[in-house]
């Protein structure tokens, strides 16, 4: 008796929506053996990693909270992605979006009015938009690879937002301490959700996701997009605009990150200070192509993986773990879920050896 | 600044440098073969807290360097299961690659904390070692300068002027192609895949035993990154990731020695930013330049391979 | 187990009411329950250096109560949207003492003190308090005060390096109490301070080491995490000075002295304070005398001579004769900013942004 693994024909549908619980399944199993080993209590670990957010009304807003700006980023990043256009850089982005937003919430700080978040809006989609134009810029007129120039320009902009806080926009009733003032109401998210932190981002994010899966659906530049990812030489015989797919993706993704920015600093922190975003440009990546790349399974990658970080935090806090051994099972976790993709396109048989092996 | 002061801060570049060269070079043939491995980081902490560990406990920093080799590669090893055996994604992989090896280089180093170690030893060659400035700017640093930089120029030659480098190259340029003339696509790239882990867990052990001979958690403090940009910077060619981990390198620290130097009347954080805009300029020179190569990324760079059947 | 048991117990009971957690019952303690307390970490327990320090701080707790305490800590908490739900899951957690130890968890612990009036919130190094919310500083300029006497005594050279990290006023107050008291020694002493922009890379501090040394300094102060710097010293053969911890097993023959932070005692007595139900909001900034900080063993670098004049300035700062910033004063452009026979207040040292005659920065 051996295993064989053969392609199946066609993607298996039934396996695409279960293999995210295949996924946890395992995790589930591995995890029991891992924090055996650790010595914690497996049953009750597992619990507080998986299930403990959703116990209070507080923890499940928590996970709206956190996944909001990765389903946003990851968004757009799923539509560069598709076309082969590798953004790493939506956390630079993100940073001057919120730069910007916040920008606009300081310098109206003493008005109070309706039309300050829209502007504040503007002013962040067009930052995080504006940031993604130099790697767009130099990709598209020098052909410099923008692998290189989104990385880096993400260090530069956690550096530049130093300069700011630490200068311009520092409070001036704070000490000289490195934030800004408090944002007003005016140019703080509503709530939607009383007594959490659950703000309209959320309900942004998932229409963005939703307007995401219509335009690559269903537009032609959503068309063009996979096209070019799936098929270059076809687009490039189709006569697609290369460059112009470029500036879309990387501006597109720019913006979301920039909108993401602007609501974590008008949602959740509300004012700037040196270090915004929790590495939500990077984690976004993987929340991007956990989702498949779609914009539906986007929303429910993003929720995942936030509630892998929040497992993780309760994980220290109820059962006293360290954060090493959090991460490596927040690791663990995504390496099954990554892995079962392969259930999704292959499929295992049992062969006798004498007729064929593998 | 004197001729000492340049020398000095020559010698310093060249240390900063190195994690980031032995780092690069192996992501480069990975990525050669047309595997994109974001777990650098992750890679380069297991191997710093590998061979940390295990220079304590044995006393040989050989056997240190040895074990951070193996512990990269099991790294390695980890994410080609699921990306080429299981074909899960190789960019998000990479990242839970990365998130994984924080967390075990934390976990295996837990008791590591402020034990000291003594610094890797230079191999002074008698003679050659004390003579003026070429002595220390050449002949005075330790075995993992010297391998960095002789990976290099073994990979440069490897990739360029053997068999093996050429089907190496013809896997991650087109694997379909590759695999119908008859090579094994996915051994191939395993082979690649594990080099990356090999120098990645050379670049930790750099770090924990040569450049800060320490066990801190996170101490690569992003270098991991910043040699996953140096491939791109490099337009995947060896001596260029050499020239780019020199170039972020001695930026890093010329602006340092700017500072040290007195008060120039520019913010630190904009001297601080040189290093990242530094790269960006000089690959918009090189790439827009008459010098510039036709060479892009392998073209079937991140994407798994599925044989038809 | 049990607490497992009790929370299913719960969720089974009141499904519709599994709200009431979050907004957070508060139990009365009975007097077998153990006090809980928690702890908000922004780096990893094994940086040693500042959230090292806190956790040490953490574990003497610990050693002194047993188990009348019960302590928890959640460390890598990113300053930023992540700090408020931390604190707030500790907050219905039952903690009823939350130490947040970073500057950045100042308006998040604020808003979660909003909630749960009936929990204790410890923030550190911040200067905004609430009934229920008190903060606590170290006076580390009183170290480096130390720590410039013997930086201008010990250096031959008269430059001194001080890697540093941000220039928030507590960086800048260590960099001036260093070259104020290196100058009253050696008035052309000059302090060189190169930002690297981050609290904690080794290898950077490391290379800011060699660039200082190669342009001529002698002695390393550092206001960075790790102890990269002193082993660079080690190496150079010049002195230097430990920050956070004794780092003297990183450099046995360059350490001079370390700054040590020592949080243990006062994290005890806010304990102790809440055990006898007598906490109230205090805003604490305390130094050499109430113990905030200690100076590792002087090194045999330092002479018999100059370890009694250590002595003496600590002795002075203790017994309130000698203060740190004491006028006369002068800014980096000459100009007199405090006057002789007067003192900067605190209000003026906590928001401290200009350099003292005497630094390069």
């Amino acid at each position: 008796m051996a295993l064989k693994i053969e392609a199946r024909r066609q993607i298996s549908t039934r396996m695409l929506y279960l293999t995210p619980f295949i996924a946890v399944a395992a995790t589930v199993v591995a995890g029991f053996f891992v924090f055996m080993i650790l010595g914690s209590d497996p049953v009750e670990s597992l619990y507080v990693f998986f299930l403990s957010p959703f116990e209070t009304k507080y923890g499940f807003s928590e996970l709206c909270v956190k996944a909001a700006p990765l389903i946003m980023i990851a968004i757009g990043l799923a539509l560069g992605y598709r076309a082969n256009i590798w953004n790493i850089g939506a956390e630079g982005q993100l940073t001057v979006g919120a730069v910007c937003g916040g920008a606009v919430a300081l310098a109206f700080w003493d008005e109070a009015g309706i039309y300050i978040l829209p502007l504040m809006a503007l002013a962040g989609l067009a930052g995080g938009a504006l940031y993604a134009a130099i790697p767009a810029f130099l990709k598209t007129r020098f052909n410099v690879n923008e692998i290189l120039t989104s990385l880096m320009l993400t260090y530069v902009a956690t550096l530049f937002l130093s300069v700011l806080v630490f200068g311009p926009l520092k409070d001036p009733q704070g000490y000289n301490f490195p934030q800004s003032r408090m944002f007003t109401d005016s140019a703080t998210l509503p709530i939607i959700w009383e007594e959490t932190r659950l703000h309209l981002g959320f309900v942004v994010a998932l229409a963005i996701a939703v307007a995401g899966w219509v335009l690559l659906s269903r537009s032609i530049i959503g068309f063009q997009i996979r096209t070019l990812g799936s098929a270059p030489a076809a687009a490039r015989y189709a006569g697609f605009d290369r460059t112009r797919l470029t500036w879309f993706c990387l501006m597109l993704t720019g913006a979301l990150a920039g909108l993401a920015g602007t609501f974590e600093v008008s949602g959740p922190i509300g004012q700037l200070v040196p270090n915004i975003s929790p590495g939500y440009g990077f984690t976004a990546i993987i929340v991007a192509f956990l989702g498949r790349l779609h914009p539906l399974g986007i929303i429910g990658s993003g929720m995942l993986m936030a509630l892998s970080y929040m497992g993780g935090e309760n994980a220290q806090i109820n059962l006293g773990l360290p954060q090493a051994v959090t991460g490596v099972f927040q690791g663990m976790l995504l390496f099954f879920l990554l892995a079962s993709d392969f259930l999704v396109r292959y499929r295992v048989r049992v062969v006798k050896p004498a007729v064929e092996g593998i | 600044m004197g001729l000492d002061t340049i020398l000095a801060m020559l010698l310093t570049v060249i240390a900063a440098a190195t994690p980031l060269l032995l780092a690069a070079i192996g992501e480069l043939v990975s990525e050669k073969a047309g595997v994109l491995n974001l777990g650098v980081e992750g890679m380069m902490l297991v191997g710093a807290v590998i061979a940390f560990a295990t220079t304590v406990g044995t006393g040989s920093p050989a056997l240190g360097i040895l074990a951070a080799m193996i512990g990269g590669m099991v790294m390695a090893l980890a994410f080609g299961v699921l990306t080429l055996t299981l074909m899960a994604n190789q960019v998000a992989t990479g990242l839970a690659l990365t998130i994984f090896g924080i967390g075990l280089s934390s976990l295996i180093g837990a008791d590591y904390i402020g034990t000291p170690v003594d610094k890797l030893a230079s191999l002074s060659i008698p003679g050659l070692s004390d003579l003026p400035v070429i002595g220390p700017l050449i002949f005075g640093h330790d075995i993992l300068v010297y391998l960095s930089v002789a990976i290099t120029v073994a990979v440069a030659w490897f990739l360029k002027k053997t068999r093996a480098g050429l089907i190496l190259r013809a896997v991650g340029e087109s694997d379909l192609s590759a695999h119908s003339i008859g090579y094994d696509v996915i051994r191939v790239r395993y082979f690649a895949v594990l080099f990356g882990g090999l120098t990645a867990g050379l670049a930790g052990a750099y770090l924990s035993l040569s450049y800060t001979p320490m066990w801190v958690e996170g101490m690569t403090a992003g270098r991991g990154w910043i040699a996953l940009a140096l491939v791109a910077f490099a337009s995947w060619r060896p001596w260029r990731v050499l020239g780019g981990a020199y170039i972020f390198g001695g930026v890093t620290i010329l602006q340092l020695y700017l500072q040290g130097g007195g008060d120039i009347g520019i913010p630190a954080q904009v001297m601080n930013m040189l290093p990242y805009l530094a790269t960006i300029i000089v690959l918009t020179v090189i790439s827009a330049g008459p010098w510039r190569g036709r060479l892009d990324a392998p073209a079937c760079l991140g994407k798994p391979f599925r044989p038809a059947s | 187990m049990i607490r497992r048991i009790d929370r299913r117990t719960f969720l089974a009971g009141s499904a519709a009411a599994g709200l009431t957690l979050a907004a957070g019952p508060f139990h009365k303690a009975s007097a077998a329950d153990p006090l809980k307390i928690g702890f908000v970490y922004v780096g990893p327990i094994g940086d040693f250096g500042w959230t090292h320090g806190h956790d040490l701080g953490r574990k003497a707790v610990e050693a002194k109560f047993g188990d009348m305490v019960k302590t928890t800590y959640v460390e890598n908490v990113a300053e930023g949207p992540d700090a408020e739900r931390v604190i707030r899951k500790l907050a219905a957690d039952g903690n009823k003492l939350i130490f947040t130890t970073s500057f950045g968890y100042m308006e998040p612990t604020l808003k979660v003190a909003k909630t749960f009036k009936n929990t204790y919130f410890e923030h550190a190094t911040g200067f905004k308090t609430a009934p229920n919310v008190s903060v606590y500083s170290s006076r580390f300029y009183e170290g480096r005060a130390v720590v410039g006497h013997l930086a201008g005594s010990l250096s031959k050279t008269g430059k001194i390096g001080y890697i540093a990290s941000v220039p928030i006023p507590e960086v800048v107050r260590g960099i001036n109490a260093t070259a104020i008291a290196a100058r009253k020694v050696n008035p052309e002493a000059e302090v060189k301070v190169v930002w690297i922009n981050s609290w904690y890379d080794p290898g950077k501090e490391g290379d800011a080491a060699k660039a200082l040394i190669d342009q001529g300094v002698d002695f390393m102060t550092q206001h960075t995490d790790s102890p990269a710097p002193l082993q660079i010293a080690e190496q150079r053969g010049i002195l230097g000075v430990g920050q956070a911890s004794d780092m003297k097993a990183f450099a046995p023959t360059a350490q001079v002295t370390a700054i040590v932070d020592e949080w243990g005692p006062y994290y005890i007595e806010r304990a102790q304070a809440v055990l006898d139900g007598t906490w109230a909001t205090a805003n604490t900034w305390h130094g050499l005398k109430e113990g905030f900080l200690s100076l590792a063993p002087y090194s045999d670098a330092v002479s018999e001579t100059l370890a009694a004049e250590c002595e003496a300035i600590k002795a002075g700062i203790i017994d309130g004769s000698l203060h740190p910033f004491a006028g006369p004063i002068k800014d980096q452009k000459g100009e007199v900013k405090v006057a002789e026979g007067s003192a900067l207040a605190d209000g003026d040292l906590l928001g401290m942004d200009w350099y003292v005659e005497g630094v390069s920065a």
